[in-house]
């Protein structure tokens, strides 16, 4: 059973990205679990894909680095069993790797999604997989009780709502402004309208694309939303960490401080928030 | 054949990222109207573009000294003839009037060895349209002729310096554009892929090219062709040149690609020597399609090689991969030398200087022409002209036996 409902049962969810196997094998597993010391309440794990289309020059370049320290299918999910955290962990990848995984003779993507539950992952993200193309995922996750994240973004409107609503489990994830990933030194005015587009909806609503502090996070909270998604500005710190040279140690201190800003800023939102017509 | 659910067979779809589909699906709705259904005339506004500023209909030659030197009739569909030197400026022409009646404001393209990028500079300064294109910068350097053309014409070239800078990275940058922008910016994929509606409509765009020669292989050889063979990288001059011939099924449809220096692979190092997706590829899904694909066997990607920048890709149309797993389409190969011989045995025979791609066609008929038929055509794509430098370089390094003496071109021809 996916443990993601519970994550968002008290109070906001704090959702962090990393590319695992950023920069190596090592410091990615003390990046991640420094994450949920610092108050992460679900984990993205990214599984880098060649092709990231989805994706600004920041974790373009975190993709490289990972593809380039080693990292596979295979030993993303050894990573997955590995990890020392007790959050919800949902898989952030490309739908050509789900697709291809196991052997010629593999239900596809069946087969991935089996090893997902086996290894404990709760849920994915697929930037790539519109709710059109995704029934055979969407099923393999019901098989596995696995929730199927789907992306709303700002151009999402209409039919193409409730088609999404259909599919969806686990959270929603809005896409605060068109584009691609990137940490943003302003929060997007298109986040509420967003937000205010999926006021029945009864799935939690997590809002990523362009949150970098803890004033973004408590106005986005604020605001109305779940839960908040934070990559680029977390990807940010290992990369400088990786290109000063600086022990896994020291940017995993850091990782877990930003963790903490942005974790107490959903807090302070959430305290401001006023109670839900339908929730009272 | 059409495509009503996007799909051909097991291929085709729309895997995209969630902001770019309300724009596939505009795009859908305009396909249909305007294309399929010649709304507001814009079919016939094509084809009297077509003619007046792209100067078709294009010829189909008969090539004398071929013919005599294979024992049997080969044709040549002249695409090096269309405005630009290539079969590219249909479909560009195509897609910026298109977006013209969309009521767009700007274009983007992503372009390999330039020839996509220029036409789209072209129809973009024809029809008085902002044009910003993504090109590696590996090809930038390869292909300098046609960045100058580009700018010449208006565009804004934009160098992409991630990965090894090729055509792939281009259209992963391109679509990244796309998705910041999709409120005012049509994106003229430059080839049979991506996401439905583009192969379908890319390719009736370029049918025109089989339309014609169907009509003048039977008006110049009283017969329709034994065997039609073009060159496959993406494939819209493949699609071009077959799409009016599938039904007829005593045509050989034969898809050339790009062996490269080998068709074996390099998995841990997530290298193909080759282009070859259709020979040597796998299904999967890439750049908003399923389809055939140069990947390892985790599914990422491989960097694909050709000495022709424009069939350097590690993917294929949708519609081929179909066409070619029912057998109506013959993917065969061949390598980089033999498509420099070719080029300069097409220069020295006949007077056409074939594009490096286009070469990978005719060096198939050298070595194949006796399973080919009495009537073979072959699609001319386009001209060599962007690919001097490159065929002066390669010519030298290989030592290709049939070349003219370019030892007074040394240091290139800058």
């Amino acid at each position: 059973m996916s443990r993601i409902p519970e994550a968002f049962a008290n109070g906001p969810a704090f959702i962090p990205y990393l590319a695992v196997g950023d920069p190596d094998y090592e410091s990615s597993l003390a990046y991640v679990e420094a994450l949920e010391r610092g108050g992460a309440d679900i984990i993205e794990l990214g599984l880098p894909f060649s092709e990231p289309v989805a994706e600004g020059p920041t974790i373009q370049n975190a993709v490289v680095r990972a593809l380039e320290g080693g990292m596979t299918p295979t030993r993303f999910f050894e990573f997955v069993e590995e990890l020392d955290v007790d959050v919800p962990l949902v898989c952030m990848t490309y739908y050509n790797l789900i697709y291809r995984y196991g052997d010629e003779d593999a239900n596809r993507p069946r087969a991935f999604v089996e090893r997902a539950a086996e290894v404990g992952l709760d849920g994915f993200v697929v930037p790539d997989l519109p709710a059109e193309e995704a029934d055979p995922l969407r099923e393999a996750c019901d098989e596995f009780d696995l929730d199927l994240v789907f992306i709303v973004a700002p151009t999402t409107e209409g039919e193409r709502l409730e088609r999404i609503m259909e599919q969806v489990s686990g959270y929603v994830y809005v896409q605060a402004r068109l584009g691609v990933t990137g940490a943003r030194s302003d929060v997007s005015a298109q986040t509420d309208e967003s937000l205010a587009r999926l006021d029945d909806w009864d799935v939690p609503k997590a809002v990523g694309f362009g949150i970098k502090t803890g004033d973004h996070a408590e106005r986005i909270v604020a605001g109305g939303a779940d839960g908040i998604i934070v990559g680029s500005a977390l990807v940010d710190i290992v990369a400088e960490g990786h290109e000063n040279g600086d022990s896994a140690e020291a940017v995993a201190d850091r990782l877990e401080t930003k963790a903490r800003e942005l974790s107490e800023g959903a807090s302070r939102g959430f305290a401001q928030r006023p109670p839900h017509p339908e929730r009272t | 054949m059409s495509t009503s659910d996007g799909k051909f067979g097991r291929y085709g779809g729309q895997y995209v990222p969630e902001a770019l589909m309300p724009a596939i699906e505009e795009l859908e709705e305009a396909y249909e109207r305007y294309v399929l259904e010649n709304g507001d005339g814009f079919m016939d506004e094509f084809r009297q573009r077509l003619r007046d500023f792209g100067g078709r209909p294009t010829p189909t030659q008969y090539a004398e000294r071929l013919s005599e030197r294979y024992g049997r009739d080969v044709y040549m569909k002249r695409e090096d003839l269309v405005h630009g030197g290539a079969h590219k400026l249909n479909n560009a022409l195509g897609q910026v009037l298109l977006a013209k009646y969309m009521g767009k404001e700007r274009i983007i393209a992503e372009t390999g060895a330039g020839q996509h990028g220029t036409a789209t500079a072209m129809a973009c300064a024809h029809l008085d349209f902002d044009c910003e294109v993504y090109m590696g910068e590996r090809d930038i350097n390869r292909q300098r002729s046609n960045v100058f053309r580009m700018k010449i014409n208006g565009a804004e070239v934009t160098p992409v310096t991630v990965g090894r800078g090729t055509l792939k990275e281009a259209i992963s940058e391109t679509m990244r554009d796309w998705a910041t922008n999709v409120e005012d910016t049509h994106y003229v994929i430059g080839s049979v892929v991506g996401p439905h509606p583009f192969p379908a409509m890319v390719r009736d765009f370029q049918s025109v090219i089989s339309e014609e020669a169907r009509e003048q292989m039977r008006e110049r050889a009283g017969t329709l062709p034994d065997s039609v063979l073009a060159c496959a990288g993406g494939g819209s001059n493949t699609m071009g040149a077959f799409a009016e011939f599938v039904d007829d099924e005593d045509v050989g449809l034969y898809a050339v690609e790009a062996g490269g220096s080998s068709l074996a692979v390099d998995e841990e190092n997530g290298v193909a020597p080759n282009s070859a997706s259709l020979s040597t590829g796998g299904e999967g899904v890439l750049h908003g399609a399923r389809t055939k694909l140069l990947q390892d066997r985790d599914g990422q990607i491989m960097e694909s090689h050709s000495v022709s920048s424009g069939l350097d890709y590690a993917g294929v149309g949708p519609e081929l991969a179909y066409l070619v797993d029912g057998g109506r389409v013959t993917p065969v190969t061949v390598d980089d030398d033999a498509a420099l011989e070719a080029f300069h045995r097409l220069s020295r025979m006949e007077g056409v200087i074939p594009a490096l791609e286009t070469a990978h066609a005719f060096a198939y008929l050298e070595e194949n022409h006796e399973d080919l038929g009495e009537t073979v055509l072959v699609n001319v794509s386009g001209r060599g002209d962007k690919d001097l430098e490159s065929v002066i370089e390669e010519t030298e390094k290989r030592g290709i036996e049939n070349a003219p003496d370019m030892s007074m071109f040394s240091g290139g021809l800058r």
